[in-house]
């Protein structure tokens, strides 16, 4: 696999981290209670450190974005592959919960899988987050069942959260072609083999949650490609501030 | 990115080392912590391969810089470097380092059965460092940093933190 190729896929892992850790991030102070707020914006620690072991990785392998913070904060709205999951703006607290553990399964079965890869330095970064994203998963599946099997209210407001994402779960699996590549590389990840375990496990944990499981629907994509939702580009002035007002800045 | 399956720390480096804490646990130094994984003296440089506990402890960059301040105390330079692989483990943590954590206020980690039994609210299984009572319950997963869960004592009332297990 060539280094271009290897960038982009590791760019394709990466940016998930980075923008449901600025959105987390954005709820520091405003969570519902202290517990969950210092929950939230601990798991955005996680993703970010994550995140910052993927970008030093990139950074070595790219001509152009010569820094972890290069590759964070120098790029434009269309070189961003998120999934357009993760952009989706905070609302209320079964909302951010609901986007995170729609993610967090996600997460945590493709890391287990990349634990795998020929690559070094994904699989050491792989250990390593398994640990923490096993822990998320944990906290945001919890929150689901409590919220759902909760009142008449928390119910409504987490089935309305479910239904409202449930568009961008496709996505999640959805093969590019540096996927392909990577796979054939026997670096990366095949999606599908984590889709089945995925549509399972979260069907269980809504059954569980008395919360109903959205009939098929159309599904959103695009943010592999670098076709993003209105969200994004007010998401990215806000991370990418500092560094295009005060180029070169450090702390 | 190096893999280090086994420490490896030159003795005449330990003495410097032991004076490197971890900034979030003072009392712990980095060897106590169990987060140097290799520290040997090549060419008049002192190379340093140092493992996260979490991948965003914010404490590393400053383990890091302290580390480099230390051995240019003594007029030596150190080179630092991160490995993440194998992964840090609660396990690595010393005996001596776990009793010096509970000394300081923080219950020590469980093992990983126990750990997710105490965690889910199962049991009553960590002990509160301040009264040594079991009859404690999780406030929060989540604590006042990434490798913490705050709990309270319901023998004693205190809150306290306690050093979750990771493995």
């Amino acid at each position: 696999m060539d280094n271009q190729s290897l960038y982009n896929y590791i760019l394709g892992i990466a940016d998930n981290n980075l923008i449901l850790g600025q959105r987390l991030g954005e709820l520091c102070g405003h969570g519902p209670n202290l517990e969950t707020d210092i929950a939230l914006t601990n798991i955005a620690l996680d993703l970010f450190g994550q995140t910052r072991s993927y970008y030093q990785y990139a950074a070595k392998l790219s001509d152009i974005h010569k820094t972890e913070d290069d590759v964070a904060y120098l790029r434009k709205e269309r070189e961003y592959k998120n999934v357009l999951l993760v952009e989706q703006p905070n609302t209320h607290f079964g909302f951010v919960i609901a986007r995170q553990y729609l993610f967090d399964v996600f997460n945590y079965l493709f890391i287990e899988k990349l634990q795998q890869s020929k690559d070094e330095t994904l699989s050491a970064i792989a250990k390593k987050a398994i640990k923490e994203v096993g822990y998320h998963k944990r906290f945001s599946g919890d929150w689901v069942k409590r919220l759902g099997d909760g009142t008449e209210e928390s119910n409504q407001k987490m089935q309305e959260a479910i239904d409202s994402l449930w568009q961008y779960t496709n996505e999640l699996f959805e093969m590019t072609e540096t996927d392909d590549l990577a796979v054939k590389a026997g670096i990366g990840v095949h999606l599908s083999e984590v889709k089945e375990n995925y549509y399972t496990e979260v069907s269980d944990l809504l059954k569980e949650a008395t919360l109903a499981i959205p009939e098929k629907t159309y599904f959103q994509k695009g943010g592999k490609q670098g076709i993003h939702t209105e969200h994004m580009g007010y998401l990215l002035a806000d991370l990418q501030y500092m560094q295009r007002t005060y180029p070169n800045m450090n702390w | 990115m190096t893999t280090i399956e086994k420490t490896h720390i030159e003795k005449h480096l330990i003495p410097i080392l032991e004076k490197v804490s971890d900034p979030e646990i003072p009392v712990l130094s980095v060897l106590d912590l169990g987060v140097i994984r290799e520290a040997i003296e090549e060419d008049g440089i002192v190379k340093i391969k140092l493992t996260p506990t979490y991948s965003g402890c914010p404490a590393m960059d400053m383990i890091g810089d302290d580390l480099k301040k230390a051995f240019s105390a003594i007029g030596k330079k150190a080179a630092v470097e991160l490995v993440l692989s194998p992964a840090w483990s609660t396990d690595w943590i010393s005996e001596e380092g776990l009793q010096k954590m509970e000394a300081y206020g923080i219950a020590r980690p469980l093992s990983e059965t126990k750990d997710k039994d105490a965690l889910l609210g199962n049991q009553k299984l960590v002990k509160c460092p301040q009264c040594g009572s079991t009859q404690t319950h999780l406030i929060s997963q989540f604590g006042s940093t990434a490798c913490k869960a705050l709990f309270k004592c319901d023998d004693c009332h205190e809150p306290f933190d306690y050093f979750k297990c990771l493995k």
